[in-house]
């Protein structure tokens, strides 16, 4: 009916929108409003010394330029957050991907039974809230009752003070964004591993190549697509880590996990810092455009 | 298609629409009508412990229904600011006494000072510790009243000072000074007298009060730090590291004060009275005989404190303020006071309620009822806490001789002078706005 009607109506208002943009138009709308307005506001912002002051009376608002970003950049806790962040990003998610791989490639072996539930089980942490996990993660950290403390001990192991050390509150906030995130990462790396034909490793097989060599030289060049998304989004989603350490250790000990997403939100809401929190927003965006643009040069798939 | 397309479209809109207005209708139906709703909010354990408080008030004064949110600790600060921002404040609010400037400036808070001279037989200011009314004050302007209060006295080990040979607790510098030194020799070996976490400012600040330095200058838009009184102060407190009589510790890196307390291996210790229930809950029970509270010595003689503690507060944009000073009032009174102290252990802000039974015979709040004679306000300005901080910083790297005293002062001045830039600023500019005028009116 509308093959019919279009041209009509066409002809009779010159201006008409395609109607392509009504459909899209609810979506558009809400995405100007909520993410492209905000964006451009924050731009602005980071220019500005916006502050208590300034919430009190607009008028106390100045321009200042690129002063914000000078005085982040100075001061020692950005950069101490700066290496935190990068400390989890990098530890942690290889970590991740190396999880998920495995729990991909155990979860879809022939020889494993009950891979639904093996499935379920795997995913149940990435659907659950991070709020609740976080709090029986610390139940699960405490240095006396803890139940990691309590096995370690069967092993030997004197007591940790997992998030009271500064030494080992990142490396327990790794442990728990891991748990929680590597069930997605195996979803999409299960579908990667179905998508690869039989007949390679059946050809390699024929070829006398090992349960090793065909991994090593057909499962991973196959997945090597899935595997890039998989780096990429774990990466973008490190950087900006916030909820672990706000519900765990709200920074500390010694600011040992004060993240760039913590510092700057410390910055807007403790200290009322908006300007500086804006800048430092900027700054976090730049990192991770930085760390996309060089894993795509490492890429072997997006160099070819 | 068009047309339902867009009829559509208006069905939406006014489903949206009138689920806006049913929201709206329910924010604003939560009053009876003929009814004053008072919102208060309150936080931590204070929050709980208020609402029978609240159904006790709603008995006194029929008509009015105060609904009592409590609000956790760590959020309350982000909760109250995105709050203004959205202009939800409640009508009454508990404040942190080091918030108020910080709220005065965004001009949220109504001003108290004419309430409380009409209803001085209720909430006399006689009646109230100097020291902790005077942080309610800004610019002269009282915006809060104390709900409950709180500072920072000396906790030692009666016992090991005994076997050093020191009878009772030091009242001026030099004797503190003397009495950690014969204490560390009976300590076990390697162990500290003192124990002043370097992550907390407290400390270094309280020493700087006490030798009597105004910490900022200016009204409020400069650091004093190169003021002899300060330097006296942070000497004092760097010192004792240097000298071996206080740990170059953090709190993170000091395992359980409980323990180090109860094995001797700290003997003196300055907190404040949260740690009295602590230190008899967490102290063997043959220990509890030996320990006890003093108030803090002082360059010459008893030294001063901090003034902490919390306010209550009404809105400025509140609908209700008649109502909510008879709150405020109602949790002012004596009685109410004390009561509330046998219920959560937060000392009374009103001097009359110290009288309570449970508190007279307390040893070891006596000596915070004491202090709390001798208490001064850190300086009103938004920017204090993060100025503490600041000062904390600045402390531990002299404590740590990671910067001489003077190097670690310089750039204390320097940091503190660029966060109070903003104010120097808005004193320029009003400033400048009162010599326009003011030239004007002479022409």
């Amino acid at each position: 009916m509308s093959a019919g009607l279009a041209p009509e109506r066409s002809r009779r208002r010159p201006w008409r929108i395609a109607p392509g943009w009504w459909f899209v138009a609810p979506a558009l709308t809400l995405i100007v409003v909520f993410f492209v307005g905000p964006v451009i506001g924050a731009i602005g912002l980071s220019f500005t010394d916006y502050d208590l002051y300034a919430l009190a009376d607009p008028h106390a608002a100045r321009w200042v330029g690129f002063a914000n970003y000078a005085r982040v950049l100075h001061e020692p806790l950005f950069w101490q957050s700066l290496r935190n962040t990068l400390y989890f990003a990098l530890v942690g998610g290889p970590l991740t991907v190396a999880a998920s791989l495995g729990a991909a490639l155990l979860v879809n072996a022939r020889a494993v039974r009950w891979k639904g539930a093996a499935r379920v089980v795997f995913f149940a942490p990435f659907v659950t809230t991070l709020v609740a996990v976080a709090i029986v993660w610390r139940y699960l950290y405490h240095p006396q009752f803890g139940l990691v403390n309590w096995m370690l001990g069967h092993v030997g192991i004197h007591p940790i003070d997992w998030l009271g050390d500064p030494r080992w509150a990142m490396p327990a906030i790794i442990l728990l964004a891991t748990w929680k995130n590597f069930g997605y990462n195996m979803l999409i790396c299960i579908a990667g591993l179905q998508n690869i034909p039989r007949e390679l490793y059946e050809a390699a097989s024929l070829d006398g190549a090992s349960a090793w060599q065909r991994f090593r030289h057909v499962t991973i060049p196959m997945l090597g697509p899935t595997l890039f998304f998989v780096v990429i989004v774990t990466m973008i989603g490190y950087l900006q880590l916030f909820t672990e350490p706000y519900v765990m250790t709200q920074g500390g000990p010694l600011r040992a996990t004060t993240s760039l997403a913590l510092y700057m939100y410390e910055e807007g809401f403790r200290w009322w810092r908006l300007g500086s929190a804006a800048a430092i927003a900027f700054l976090l965006f730049f990192l991770i455009v930085l760390f996309t643009l060089v894993q795509r040069r490492l890429s072997p798939k997006a160099a070819a | 298609m068009a047309r339902s397309a867009l009829l559509r479209c208006r069905v939406a809109a006014s489903a949206v629409l009138s689920t806006l207005a049913f929201a709206l209708g329910c924010a604003r139906a939560g009053a009876r009508s003929g009814e004053t709703e008072l919102r208060v909010w309150a936080f931590g354990a204070e929050g709980e412990a208020l609402n029978p408080i609240a159904r006790e008030f709603e008995r006194a004064n029929p008509g009015v229904h105060v609904r009592v949110q409590a609000i956790p600790w760590t959020a309350a600060h982000e909760k109250l600011l995105t709050a203004y921002v959205g202009g939800a404040l409640p009508d009454v609010a508990q404040l942190g006494n080091t918030w108020i400037p910080e709220f005065a400036a965004l001009g949220a808070l109504e001003p108290l000072d004419t309430l409380m001279k009409r209803d001085s037989a209720v909430v006399p200011r006689s009646d109230y510790f100097p020291g902790v009314l005077a942080t309610n004050v800004v610019d002269g302007v009282l915006y809060g009243v104390p709900w409950y209060v709180d500072t920072r006295v000396l906790f030692y080990r009666t016992d090991l000072l005994r076997k050093a040979g020191v009878a009772r607790p030091p009242t001026t510098w030099a004797e503190f000074r003397d009495d950690l030194a014969r204490v560390k020799g009976v300590q076990p070996a390697g162990a500290f007298p003192a124990l002043f976490p370097l992550d907390e400012w407290a400390q270094p600040v309280i020493f700087a009060l006490q030798s009597g330095s105004p910490l900022l200058a200016d009204h409020g838009t400069r650091g004093d730090f190169q003021d002899p009184r300060f330097r006296r102060g942070l000497e004092f407190y760097v010192g004792l590291f240097r000298d071996g009589l206080a740990p170059a510790l953090a709190n993170t890196q000091i395992a359980n004060v409980y323990q180090e307390f109860g094995a001797g291996r700290v003997a003196m210790y300055i907190t404040g009275p949260w740690n009295v229930g602590e230190f008899r809950r967490r102290l063997p029970p043959e220990l509890q005989k030996s320990w006890t509270t003093a108030p803090l010595p002082g360059p010459d003689s008893a030294g001063v404190s901090l003034a902490g503690g919390s306010s209550i507060v009404i809105m400025r944009r509140s609908e209700s303020k008649a109502a909510a000073w008879r709150f405020l009032a109602f949790l002012a009174d004596p009685v109410r006071q004390a009561a509330f102290y046998e219920k959560t252990g937060d000392l009374p802000a009103r001097r009359s309620a110290w009288n309570t039974p449970a508190l007279v015979n307390d040893h070891e709040l006596a000596a915070f009822g004491e202090q709390l004679g001798r208490v001064v306000p850190t300086p009103a300005v938004p920017e204090w806490e993060l100025i503490a901080t600041r000062i904390a910083q600045a402390a531990e790297r002299a404590a740590r001789g990671r910067q001489s005293i003077d190097d670690a002062i310089a750039s204390l001045q320097r940091d503190v002078d660029g966060i109070l830039e903003k104010r120097r600023w808005l004193a320029a500019q009003r400033a400048a706005a009162h010599v326009a005028t003011g030239g004007g009116a002479g022409k």
